[in-house]
């Protein structure tokens, strides 16, 4: 019968194929994109990787050029979208801030020429923090105690809180003086001392 | 009547000494017919303001060139280094406003290491002798510092109006100067630039007696400003008509300056979020009706960080708005919806995706008068959700049959939607798709999106600019080049297939002024079709094609009046490779102001 004799030239395997596409569309053919330029240091690794075949035949006869795009999230290629990283960083912070957990502030000293910054997210504790500060100023902080402050030095380390008051670093708990602190400002002299400082 | 003016020295000086000379001793001369005739022109000339209809008139002949030079006030300059400002001020010698544009556009999206050029610098420094009487400078993408500000402001006492957009290397100290030295000033805007934080009030540096400010923008400063001294300056400036606050200023703020100044024609909102948590009981100040005293507001954006709640706030002046920005607005379709029904009259349209297709179909049901759209990105990643798609566009073609101007971006597009904006949007002149994932064809059909594309160029008579995204091959680059006559800037990324590509356009596009081109296969040979025109062009930009250097210095050899830059990545060891080739006409020899990675052939 004319029905078997086709039936056995050709299988069509595909018809009988077990797949997740819907019905009727064709499955994806994996093809070499367009073989880029041979000097794109900013282009991703996965991006030199199919190129390296140099195939030009993404545009084929049948005009039909199914790619398939790749599963795993890209990783970003310089300047694309063309979007102006202003409005890029806009939204993406919201998002990312709490899992990147960057808190970049600034950190100003009385007497200093220019402001420094620095990420609070990066120091576990108060310890570290004025380690760093006074690494980074070159001062020291003295003998930190509840009731007197900072003792011992004519330097206060101060911060500005989400009310817009000057408080002592070390009064909170580390916790809570992360997410209040605004900035930070390294006191001198006489007005470090009305914080509790006595030398 | 040709004229040879070389016998007579400077004759329009000697003719006016004479004059006066007559008029003092009685024998009064009459001015020549040639000097009359000039006069006459002069005066004629000064009504005609387009830039192109002057540099027509200044090819008749000597004396209408000079006529022309004496009396043009608006000086254009396209790229800052075509020209220098010691040739730009011989010429020009009577300016009144200048404006000055550096670095191409590709820069913004950091395709171009820093500190590439654009120094205003030497034209500030130039200007400040040469035009006294300069009132308005207009830069984009220059790099100012505040010296220069200062120096501007020291130097021109008629100053009126200041507009940087997408600049950078200045700072609040800068506008502090402007703000206190200026004291005719009507215009500072501030528009898509980097402007550093000094930490300086400059807001309080207004003149305390009251101000000439008709519009001040700046929205995108990104650091606080003193509020009261801005209350206190929108209170004594009364022609104030446009003010776009940043995103420092609170919705509870930006009530109590609306109340003073319901003249207001253009307003940017701020942030739109109140900076403290208002308790139940509470008594917040009445939006709406602040909204509703504003009668002449035409123009609204901000919305920085935004809090959905406070939208109905501005119902009362939707019906009026012919312009409304919600690109920062972080709004569901529903939220838009409730806006959009009201905004008949709308014309310019900015806003995210985050409204999906379905707030575009909303737009296209409401807004018939709609000329220009932009759908941004909320997320700007290749890989991203994409909630708006070809279903949006085409609902935007279907309503808003007036548009003449789009900017999409987006994941998923057909060509089927693309023919139908072509077919049904026949105004088109801007047409920029972004389709963000990379090589992406038609989702539907599979195909490249070469026919979208050539629909556009085809259909849209009147298309000056074009931007093209998703798969594409050497056909697309051909219905460009075959249809496209009268593209003046066209943006490529990862597109076409082979040299045939670039040729088409380079032999077929003959008003193409700015290209920029990046990662596609285009390479030497394609370079070298377009020798015939580059002259014709204020730029070419390609990065991460397939040119060599010696294609490159090929091309520099054959045209002495282009400068052909290649730039490095700042880590190139290898010091032949390079990332970008920048070119352009110039009528100087190439810049002595380049940096180290910028080698000019």
């Amino acid at each position: 019968m004319e029905n078997k004799v086709i039936y056995e030239k050709d299988l069509n395997l595909e018809a009988t194929e077990l797949r997740l596409g819907l019905p009727g569309t064709k499955k994806p053919e994996k093809q070499a994109p367009p073989s880029l330029k041979t000097s794109n240091k900013r282009a991703l690794p996965d991006m030199n990787e199919e190129s390296g075949s140099g195939n030009n035949s993404s545009v084929s006869d049948d005009g039909k050029s199914d790619r398939e795009t790749a599963p795993a999230p890209k990783a970003q290629v310089v300047g694309w979208p063309p979007v102006r990283s202003f409005r890029k960083s806009c939204f993406q912070p919201k998002k990312t801030e709490a899992e990147e957990g960057r808190v970049y502030l600034k950190v100003s000293m009385d007497g200093a020429p220019y402001l420094r910054k620095i990420d609070l997210k990066v120091y576990k504790g108060y310890p570290e923090l004025l380690k760093a500060l006074e690494e980074m100023f070159k001062f020291s902080v003295g003998q930190y105690s509840e009731r007197e402050g900072y003792n011992g030095s004519e330097y206060a380390p101060t911060y500005e809180d989400k009310d817009g008051d000057w408080m002592l670093v070390g009064d909170v708990p580390w916790d809570m003086f992360i997410s209040s602190c605004k900035r930070l400002r390294i006191m001198k002299g006489s007005e470090a001392r009305g914080l509790g400082c006595f030398l | 009547m040709s004229e040879d003016r070389n016998e007579m020295p400077e004759p329009e000086v000697d003719t006016r000494r004479r004059e006066i000379a007559g008029v003092l001793t009685g024998e009064f001369q009459s001015p020549s017919p040639d000097q009359v005739l000039e006069n006459v022109l002069e005066n004629v000339l000064l009504f005609l303001t387009s830039r192109r209809d002057r540099n027509a008139v200044s090819l008749v002949c000597k004396s209408w060139y000079r006529a022309e030079a004496l009396t043009r006030s608006d000086l254009f300059i396209g790229n800052c280094y075509a020209v220098s400002p010691r040739r730009a001020i011989e010429r020009f010698r009577r300016v009144r406003s200048v404006v000055l544009k550096g670095k191409p556009r590709f820069a913004d999206f950091n395709l171009m290491p820093p500190n590439w050029g654009a120094y205003f610098t030497p034209w500030v420094t130039a200007m400040a002798t040469s035009y006294p009487w300069l009132e308005k400078v207009y830069l984009k993408r220059m790099f100012v510092t505040d010296r220069d500000l200062e120096l501007l402001a020291q130097s021109f006492p008629a100053f009126k109006e200041l507009v940087l957009v997408c600049c950078d290397g200045f700072g609040t100290s800068g506008l502090a100067g402007i703000a206190s030295k200026c004291r005719q000033l009507r215009v500072l805007d501030l528009i898509e630039d980097e402007v550093a934080d000094d930490e300086v009030d400059w807001i309080s540096c207004f003149p305390e007696s009251g101000t000439c400010l008709e519009s001040l923008i700046f929205d995108c400063i990104e650091c606080p400003i003193n509020f009261e001294a801005l209350e206190r300056l929108v209170a004594r400036s009364p022609s104030l008509r446009k003010l776009r606050l940043n995103r420092y200023v609170s919705i509870g703020q930006l009530y109590r300056l609306m109340i003073r100044a319901p003249q207001l024609t253009h307003l940017g909102s701020g942030s739109f979020s109140s900076s403290d948590i208002v308790a139940q009981g509470d008594q917040e100040p009445d939006y709406i009706s602040a909204f509703a005293a504003c009668r002449s507001l035409v123009c609204l954006s901000g919305f920085r960080e935004i809090i959905p709640d406070y939208l109905p706030a501005i119902y009362p002046v939707c019906a009026n708005l012919t312009s409304l920005n919600f690109s920062y607005a972080n709004i569901n379709t529903e939220q838009l919806k409730s806006v959009i029904c009201h905004c008949h009259k709308l014309q310019i349209f900015w806003v995210l995706d985050s409204v999906c297709d379905e707030g575009l179909q909303a737009v296209a049901a409401t807004c018939k008068e709609l000329r220009e759209l932009r759908v941004f990105p909320i997320d700007a990643r290749e890989d991203s959700e994409g909630p708006v798609s070809e279903v949006g566009l085409q609902a935007i073609s279907e309503g808003c049959r007036k548009l003449q101007s789009i900017l999409y971006f987006c994941q998923r597009m057909t060509n089927a939607a693309v023919i139908a904006m072509s077919k049904n949007c026949s105004d088109l002149v801007v047409f920029r798709l972004c389709i963000m994932g990379r090589h992406r064809p038609d989702h539907i059909t599979g195909e490249p999106m070469d026919e979208g594309f050539g629909a556009i160029v085809m259909n849209c008579k009147k298309l000056t600019r074009l931007a093209i995204s998703g798969l594409l091959t050497d056909k697309a680059f051909s219905y460009i080049g075959k249809y496209g006559k009268l593209v003046r800037t066209l943006s490529v990324a990862f597109a076409g297939d082979s040299d045939m590509g670039l040729k088409y356009v380079l032999e077929g596009c003959p008003k193409l002024q700015k290209l920029e081109i990046r990662d596609s296969p285009f390479g030497d040979a394609a370079l070298r079709s377009g020798l015939h025109h580059y002259y014709n062009m204020r730029f070419l930009w390609m990065s991460s094609c397939r040119l060599s250097r010696q294609g490159c210095e090929e091309i520099a050899r054959a045209m002495p009046g282009l400068v052909v830059e290649v730039i490095r990545n700042e880590n190139e060891e290898d010091k032949d490779g390079f990332e970008i080739l920048y070119m352009y006409r110039s009528l100087e020899r190439p810049r002595i102001d380049a940096p180290e990675f910028v080698t000019i052939l």
